[in-house]
């Protein structure tokens, strides 16, 4: 099997290393060779930030590069447009529909452009975009919506069952927030 | 049981099987995960020390007193611990010494990108790269046998791809060697022929670890196809098999120094064509050379930044993978600030009155960054406080009233009590601002020696600043609350007209650290709102201006009410209730 390559990409901040952590756990269990790769640091304070999530029989470098990614999971618009070069033709976009304006737009020095989704569609993507925060809030918490993207996930491996992923949360996800965390997946999902 | 684990708790758990005993370390990213893994084992003492030279001699002195023990630091911190680290290679050890020094290619949270291998060469100390996490855990172990067999600190390389990606682990068992006693020894006082004899020692010692380095386990070949011929380490390993596969042979070095010789000529004669692919500098190329090698390296791949399975393909001429595009300019997310960070109110204040600002090394970096664009320039920790003693001798009376030096809590402590002293000493009129959150908040909010407490969190003993900038000869030291923007511009205003030397602290802890109390986020009252913008100027991401209004961001804003002082038309109210 060829080395499968998974970015998480979002806002520092958004919790997009939980998500990173379950999907790890989930790939491990499945008996894979797994890598997940993250930029801690500067970046965490606001700035763009990625994970690299790689699996299959051996897996080497630790990173995706440009035009290598199966998947890209977006916690923000912006984000998925930025990362855009990194997703292989026929691969999948899977984007919250959220805006975060990043601190140049703020003070006016640039734009944030407009109808992203459908300009990475008609560029030739695969893009399914969605209010995910909204289903975040659904679930009981904004700050949800990592799990509830991994929801979505799930939808692209139907060869993995869903109880490995409700394993992973258990595994992952602190006791008291479980229940919300599973509701949040399942609305993802 | 197999799991999945960061490399740098990969090394912590390394330390944990190798019977590491005392840990002393300074936080340094990518480094600083090393020490906080390693501090959730019982059975290893953990501390911050105040700076990379301290969490060296202390680690020294550890090993002296019979504990295996080991300090961590990012690579710039080698730098700091490069005095103890040239001696200590001559003196030797009791027990175990590993020192794990992790490098930032690609600079993703650093100020320059030097490459700690030099130190090892220089220094004259082994070191060992892991190329992923279960080598992080097992060249760890290595590292102590290395070290007790040839009485040599060890290092164990790192760099942000290994230290901060997760592979699997297999963790094996904890098994403490027998404790070393203490016996004095006359010979370990470094001066005259104790030193000359040990140099002659350390010799005699880089000799036998090259032999070792010809067939220990450490150094591996794979053979694959021979009509390429690839010599290695660390991540650019994975590179290598990523883009190759059985493709190319490659020689891995998993100990970058000392670099063997007769491997390198074997596996040179067994291939058709030798790459070097290093990232940074041309270490083992230039070894290659000297050794008569014929060997490509940095004609084909970059000295700067890091390396990546696409830049492996470009430079040797294959093909990229196809990528999509659009067309639109997509904005850059740069860092910033957090919502009520207290430094804010600082940087504001500094921007407003027009001030030279020698900055320093945290957080407050990111007031260099628009709208604040209020840092002038930084150098290393603590320069902030020499560096601008310095300036200020250059630039006289017109200097001292218009620049300050800007500092952390964390930094001042790591290098900036030597900076002011020799302000007050020699006796310029500079004014330093130490920017006291009580927290390390860069490198992910450790305790230092001015919070009171330790790296567990619990009680421990707690510098006095004002008392500390006063016994080394500060008759001005002022306190502020950064929120408070009338006041800091008046304080600061005085001190840089009075015309002796000054310290203010602004005091107010970091929003990030856990437990501090937020305030609710403000209203907008939309009737009052003339959309002016004023509010925009302290650069505050919570707040922005959209169609004419203002508008909070409620998940990020703490309250912190310095907004609320910019706002002539009072429409910015407390949602406090
Ligand atoms: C010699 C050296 N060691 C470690 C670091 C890593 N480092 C960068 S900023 C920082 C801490 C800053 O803390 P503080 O001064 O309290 O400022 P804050 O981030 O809390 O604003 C550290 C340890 C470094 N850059 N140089
Ligand atoms: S972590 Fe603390 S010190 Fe750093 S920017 Fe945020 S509030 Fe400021
Ligand atoms: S009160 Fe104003 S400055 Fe403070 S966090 Fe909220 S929006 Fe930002």
């Amino acid at each position: 099997m060829d080395t499968k390559n998974i970015m998480i990409v979002g806002v520092g901040g958004q919790g997009t290393l939980l998500a990173s952590k379950v999907l790890g756990h989930v790939l491990l269990g499945q008996g894979y060779d797994v890598k997940v790769s993250e930029v801690h640091g500067m970046s965490q304070r606001g700035g763009s930030v990625v994970t690299y999530v790689r699996y299959g029989e051996k897996v080497y470098s630790p990173v995706i590069d440009k035009g290598e990614a199966d998947v890209i999971v977006s916690f923000e618009l912006l984000e998925a447009a930025r990362w855009l070069e990194y997703v292989k033709p026929e691969g999948q976009i899977i984007t919250n529909t959220q805006e975060v304006e990043p601190m140049p737009v703020i003070i006016g020095a640039a734009e944030y452009p407009r109808d992203l989704a459908e300009k990475m569609r008609a560029a030739g993507a695969k893009v399914d975009a969605e209010d995910f925060l909204a289903l975040a809030g659904e679930a009981g918490s904004a700050k949800a919506v990592n799990i509830v993207l991994m929801g979505r996930l799930s939808r692209y491996f139907p060869e993995i069952g869903i109880d490995a992923w409700e394993e992973a949360l258990e595994a992952c996800v602190p006791k008291k927030f479980l229940e919300l965390n599973k509701k949040a997946f399942a609305l993802g999902r | 049981m197999k799991e999945l684990m960061l490399g740098n708790k990969a090394v912590a758990r390394g330390l944990y099987e190798a019977a590491c005993a005392v840990i002393s370390s300074y936080p340094g990213t990518p480094s600083t995960e090393i020490t906080e893994e390693a501090a959730l084992y019982d059975e290893i003492y953990c501390e911050w020390a105040p700076n990379e030279k301290v969490a060296l001699e202390v680690a020294h002195g550890a090993s002296l007193g019979g504990l295996r023990s080991a300090c961590a630091m990012k690579h710039v911190g080698l730098n700091v611990a490069a005095d103890p680290l040239f001696t200590i290679s001559y003196q030797g050890l009791n027990a175990g010494l590993v020192i794990c020094v992790a490098d930032d290619p690609g600079m993703h949270s650093s100020q320059n990108e030097q490459d700690s291998r030099h130190y090892a060469r220089a220094a004259k100390v082994p070191m060992l790269e892991p190329a992923d996490s279960e080598e992080a855990r097992l060249f760890t172990i290595k590292a102590y046998e290395l070290s007790e067999k040839f009485n040599t600190p060890v290092f164990v390389k790192m760099c942000t791809r290994v230290a901060h990606s997760q592979s699997v682990v297999e963790p094996g068992q904890r098994v403490c060697p027998p404790r070393a006693p203490y016996v004095k020894d006359q010979g370990k006082v470094m001066m005259t022929v104790n030193s000359r004899n040990a140099h002659v020692r350390v010799e005699e010692r880089t000799r036998a670890l090259t032999a070792y380095a010809e067939d220990c386990e450490l150094n591996r070949v794979e053979m694959g196809d021979t009509a390429l011929g690839i010599i290695t380490s660390s991540t650019s390993y994975q590179y290598a098999k990523e883009v190759f596969g059985d493709k190319a042979s490659i020689l891995k070095l998993g100990m970058t120094w000392p670099l063997p010789e007769k491997l390198l000529r074997d596996f040179a004669g067994k291939v058709d064509r030798v790459v070097v692919l290093e990232e940074l500098d041309p270490i083992i190329e230039d070894h290659c050379r000297k050794l008569g090698i014929a060997v490509s390296g940095k004609e084909l791949f970059p000295i700067c930044g890091e390396f990546s399975q696409n830049l492996v393909r470009a430079c040797m001429g294959q093909e990229e993978p196809k990528t999509l595009s659009i067309a639109d300019a997509i904005p850059p997310r740069p860092p910033v600030m957090c919502a009520g960070c207290p430094h804010r109110g600082i940087f504001y204040t500094l921007k407003k009155q027009k001030c030279m600002v020698y900055g320093d090394i945290g957080c407050y970096t990111l007031g260099a960054v628009a709208p604040l664009n209020a840092m002038d320039l930084n150098v290393c920790m603590g320069a902030s406080c020499s560096g601008l003693h310095g300036f200020n001798l250059a630039m006289g009376a017109e200097g001292e009233r218009h620049s300050v030096g800007v500092i952390g809590d964390s930094t001042f402590i790591h290098s900036g009590i030597t900076g002011i002293t020799d302000i007050a000493y020699n006796m310029t009129n500079s004014t330093i601002i130490i920017l006291d959150n009580s927290i390390t908040g860069m490198t992910g909010h450790q305790q230092n020696p001015t919070t009171g407490k330790n790296l567990r969190g619990e009680p421990a003993g707690k510098v006095d600043l004002e008392a500390l900038c006063r016994a080394v000869g500060f008759r001005r030291v002022r306190v502020v609350d950064p929120y408070n923007l009338a006041r800091v511009d008046a304080v600061l205003k005085e001190e840089l007209a009075a015309a002796e030397p000054s310290v203010i602290i602004s005091r107010r802890p970091c929003v990030m650290i856990k437990g501090t109390v937020h305030k609710a986020p403000l209203k907008v009252n939309t009737e009052k709102c003339a959309g002016c913008k004023s509010c925009m100027r302290i650069g505050c991401p919570a707040i922005a201006v959209r169609d004419k209004k203002a508008v909070i961001d409620t998940t990020l804003c703490v309250g912190c009410g310095v907004c609320t002082q910019m706002c002539r038309f009072d429409a910015l109210e407390s949602g406090e209730v």
